[in-house]
């Protein structure tokens, strides 16, 4: 089995490349590296694994926090929070995992199965079920797959451990789900639906964690060489230049538990003279260019500070921030009729048919 | 309204006397050692000239970048105990987790981590522990640690535990100096801390200072009350600067911004402030420079501090230059110009000898810049220009051109015409732009929490409130408050209409 130990500046990469796969949302993935940074000052360290090296029936535990970022950046992340939503499950199932995973490469959550996994020596295995962020439990390639939305630990630092056995549906597993995060003061440490290595293999979306590492690296080094960081991006990803431009203006709105709204751009350089609109929930959902839908999810809309390279969340971006808007292609199992069900537009309220970017 | 700005920089002491909206006399001191002597010159030189006598002087009002250099040179800094209420949330990140090593190895004196803090929606986390607090202070008191920094999770939402702990830590330790993380503002615990900690190591160095401040003006003859600018172009009373001088941190860039608003008669332009060897740019709205939004680091430690967001280059009056290939800047003979340049006699081109030799500066010996012709001069002029324009435009936040006041001994880099700029202003006194933006400074309050439950509306206008009510504390005349910021957030996942609501109000100093 190949397994390779990750270095410091391997996660230090991949907290700024998870934050780009963020697509706006999954909050910032600092707090998570300042975690990964004392592990490792500790001694600690962690291993990356191909699914492909899974046996069929080895199971693997997927690690997230659920809840509100901004509670995050109060209460901290605490990596043995993590571990023990991951020892709950074990215990319910009464089954030991043989690896970790990502539920979404993007964001915080990129980074926190190996803070989990830094404690409990597994490997974390190089997959997610996003390949970005997204709102919702039920916008998962593992949904999409039609695999179980039960059951999931819910655990909180003070010794709350919670677990959704049974559910009929994904969306009922973020519904009860929801309401336990928010009794807890909005935050959770979880431990999603319990997956077996012939499962990851089907419906893990795989690579994600090295892609991360990859796309941070290029824009790590391209700061230290003060190159073009999206540039950068661009040398390393198959992603296409949309925009760039200024923040002109920011309305955001909370609706059903979620930050919505959306974004306004001026154009600069080749597209001065043209504007850009994104809406959002939490994440980039749909832009438009003169009116115009010129990019939309499941297609990833990076939104990108042109001068760091760095992403820019749909909670922090500010008026007057210069930003280039990037597209990633997503992964080809939110392509399909099914997947284009829960994570196309319309499944975000938007009536319009998907049309990709690199169709064209 | 009479008042005296001083600016305490590196090199030179500058003092302003601004009577009814006008500049009556500015004069430059060397900055001293002892910070006070320099003070006392210049409020001497400015007496001198008989503007102050037998007049009443409304305020005095100091910027200085003392504290800020503190931090980054690593010295004059206390021990200083962490007391964190928060246990058992936020245990893997303690307190100085992400300072640089030789910073925490200064500063850091003990770290205490207890059970407390409050939840986003006001409720308890977890009871206040009393015992380990009391258990805590005895530890510091017997460790010798007298400055002590706490913090307590969503403390901007409630800082009753943080109350509650700083009174039984001043019962087991009297004389302590106690921050507390609520009294600077922002959610983000780690950010806050920092802040928390960074102040309560300068709590020492404020002490002195500000008594040298005081000792100074009292020295002087001068009778009136002392202010303290702020990062944020307003000023603090001095009582309350002692307790805070972190908010006074990047007051030497705000000042010299808020000089050239003023000077010039313009609230929204971009400035360039040229020194000796940088240069900074900024844009001013409503007359206070724009801030950083998110992260500032201080010292290398990552915090909220209200800043202004500057872009500074390697440009200024001391800038080396080299002709062939061009080159302008980024070293420079700083202070040493007057011994290093040519036109002094010295064996370095600078920036200072071609203004010299193209009749721009009537300074040094115009002869022994003689061999630089005019070809030569219009090239690096040019350069100096074309190095302005793109950091112009870098900081830019609207299309079209804008006009550019250029403040600061160098200013005279700054041509009448440049790209992207619909008018360059050179204004009378723009070399002592930040003693004037000390004279001018005003009163602020910030008020940024979540509010539930209420309608928008009503969630802006409590936070109006409570940030009139703190601009009062520090000092403002309610009748001339006005609202300069004001923003809110609903927050993604939290129930019960959530919203994130920060509303900042300036006002003038109350007189008396």
């Amino acid at each position: 089995m190949t397994r390779r130990e990750l270095s410091l500046d391997d996660i230090e990469s991949l907290a700024v490349g998870a934050w780009v796969l963020g697509t706006g949302g999954g909050g910032n993935p600092y707090l998570p590296l300042l975690n990964m940074r004392l592990l490792y000052k500790q001694g600690h360290r962690v291993e990356l694994m191909e699914a492909s090296d899974l046996a069929d029936d080895d199971w693997v535990g997927t690690v997230a926090n659920m809840g509100a970022p901004l509670v995050g950046q109060e209460r901290l992340t605490d990596s043995m929070t993590l571990a023990r939503a991951v020892l709950a499950m074990e215990r319910h199932i009464g089954r030991r995992f043989a690896a970790l995973m990502s539920m979404e490469i993007g964001g915080a959550n990129g980074v926190r199965p190996f803070m989990a996994a830094a404690h409990l020596e597994l490997p974390v295995v190089d997959s997610d079920t996003m390949g970005r962020a997204y709102p919702e439990l039920q916008m998962t390639s593992v949904a999409v797959g039609g695999l179980a939305g039960d059951p999931v630990s819910l655990v909180d630092v003070r010794g709350f451990e919670s677990i959704v056995h049974k559910v009929p549906s994904w969306k009922w597993a973020e519904r009860i789900g929801r309401k336990i995060v928010t009794e807890y003061g909005s935050v959770a440490a979880t431990c999603q639906p319990p997956r077996t290595g012939a499962e990851v293999k089907r419906w893990g979306i795989h690579g994600t964690t090295t892609k991360a590492i990859a796309i941070g690296a290029a824009v790590r080094e391209a700061q230290r060489r003060h190159d073009d960081p999206v540039e950068a991006i661009l040398s390393v990803e198959p992603g296409k230049l949309l925009y760039k431009g200024k923040a002109v203006d920011v309305a955001r709105r909370a609706t059903e538990g979620f930050l919505r709204g959306v974004a306004r751009f001026d154009g600069l350089d080749e597209f001065r003279g043209s504007q850009l609109t994104i809406n959002f929930q939490n994440e980039w959902i749909v832009a438009w260019r003169d009116g115009a839908p010129l990019a939309m999810t499941p297609d990833l809309i990076c939104v990108l500070d042109s001068v760091s390279g760095e992403a820019v969340g749909s909670e922090t971006i500010r008026y007057g921030q210069r930003v280039t808007v990037i597209a990633l292609p997503p992964t080809p199992i939110f392509l399909t009729p099914k997947g284009l069900e829960h994570v196309g537009p319309r499944a975000f309220g938007y009536d319009l048919d998907f049309r990709s970017v690199f169709s064209a | 309204m009479r008042r005296i700005g001083i600016d305490v920089g590196g090199t030179n002491t500058d003092a302003v006397l601004i009577e009814e909206g006008r500049v009556v006399r500015a004069v430059k001191a060397p900055t001293s050692e002892d910070v006070t002597t320099g003070i006392l010159d210049s409020l001497q030189s400015l007496g001198s000239t008989g503007v102050l006598a037998g007049r009443k002087i409304d305020g005095v009002m100091i910027g200085t970048t003392h504290f800020i250099n503190a931090v980054v040179q690593r010295r004059s800094l206390t021990r200083v105990a962490a007391l964190r209420l928060g246990m058992p949330a936020s245990a893997s990140l303690p307190p100085f987790c992400d300072w640089p090593e030789d910073l925490a190895a200064l500063v850091r004196g003990g770290v205490w981590m207890v059970e407390g803090g409050h939840e986003y929606d006001g409720r308890p986390f977890m009871p206040l522990d009393e015992a380990a607090v009391i258990g805590a202070a005895e530890e510091m008191k017997a460790a010798g640690l007298a400055s002590v920094g706490i913090s307590a999770i969503f403390s901007p939402l409630d800082p009753s535990h943080e109350r509650r702990a700083a009174e039984l830590v001043a019962q087991v330790i009297p004389e302590a100096d106690i921050t507390c993380s609520s009294d600077l503002g922002r959610i983000g615990l780690l950010e806050r801390e920092n802040a928390g900690l960074l102040n309560a190591a300068l709590a020492d160095l404020a002490r002195d200072t500000i008594a040298a401040f005081e000792k100074a003006i009292a020295d002087s003859g001068v009778d009136a009350p002392l202010f303290i600018t702020q990062n944020d172009g307003t000023v603090a009373e001095a009582g309350q600067a002692r307790r805070l001088p972190v908010y006074s941190f990047a007051s030497g860039a705000t000042n010299s911004m808020r000089g050239a608003a003023y000077l010039s008669g313009l609230s929204d332009a971009m400035v360039i402030d040229v020194g000796g060897t940088t240069t900074d740019v900024g844009q001013l709205k409503h007359g206070f420079p724009r801030e950083a939004n998110s992260v500032v680091k201080v010292g290398g430690v990552r915090t909220l501090f209200r800043m202004p967001d500057l872009l500074s280059i390697g440009l200024g009056g001391g800038s080396h230059v080299q002709l062939d290939p061009l080159k302008v800047g980024p070293v420079s003979v700083g202070y040493r110009l007057l011994k290093q340049g040519i036109a002094f006699g010295g064996t370095q081109l600078t920036t200072t000898d071609i203004a010299v030799a193209s009749g721009v500066l009537d300074l040094g010996d115009r002869k022994k810049v003689a061999q630089l012709d005019a070809a030569t001069c219009r090239k690096v002029f040019g350069e100096a220009a074309r190095m302005a324009e793109e950091a112009i435009d870098r900081m830019k936040t609207e299309a079209g051109d804008v006009p550019l006041i250029a403040v600061g001994g160098g200013a005279f880099l700054i041509p009448e015409k440049l790209a992207g700029v619909s008018q360059v202003i050179h204004v009378e006194h723009g070399d002592c732009a930040n003693a004037v933006g000390a004279a001018i400074a005003q009163v602020s309050g910030e008020c940024d929490q979540i509010f539930k439950d209420l309608s928008r509306a009503e969630a802006l206008s409590a936070a109006q409130g409570i940030a009139n009510d703190r601009a009062v504390a520090a000092g403002a005349a309610r009748a001339s408050l006005t609202t300069i910021e004001s923003e809110d957030m609903p927050l993604a996942y939290l129930p019960g209409n959530s919203v994130r609501v920060r509303v900042r109000v300036v006002g003038d100093v109350a007189p008396g």
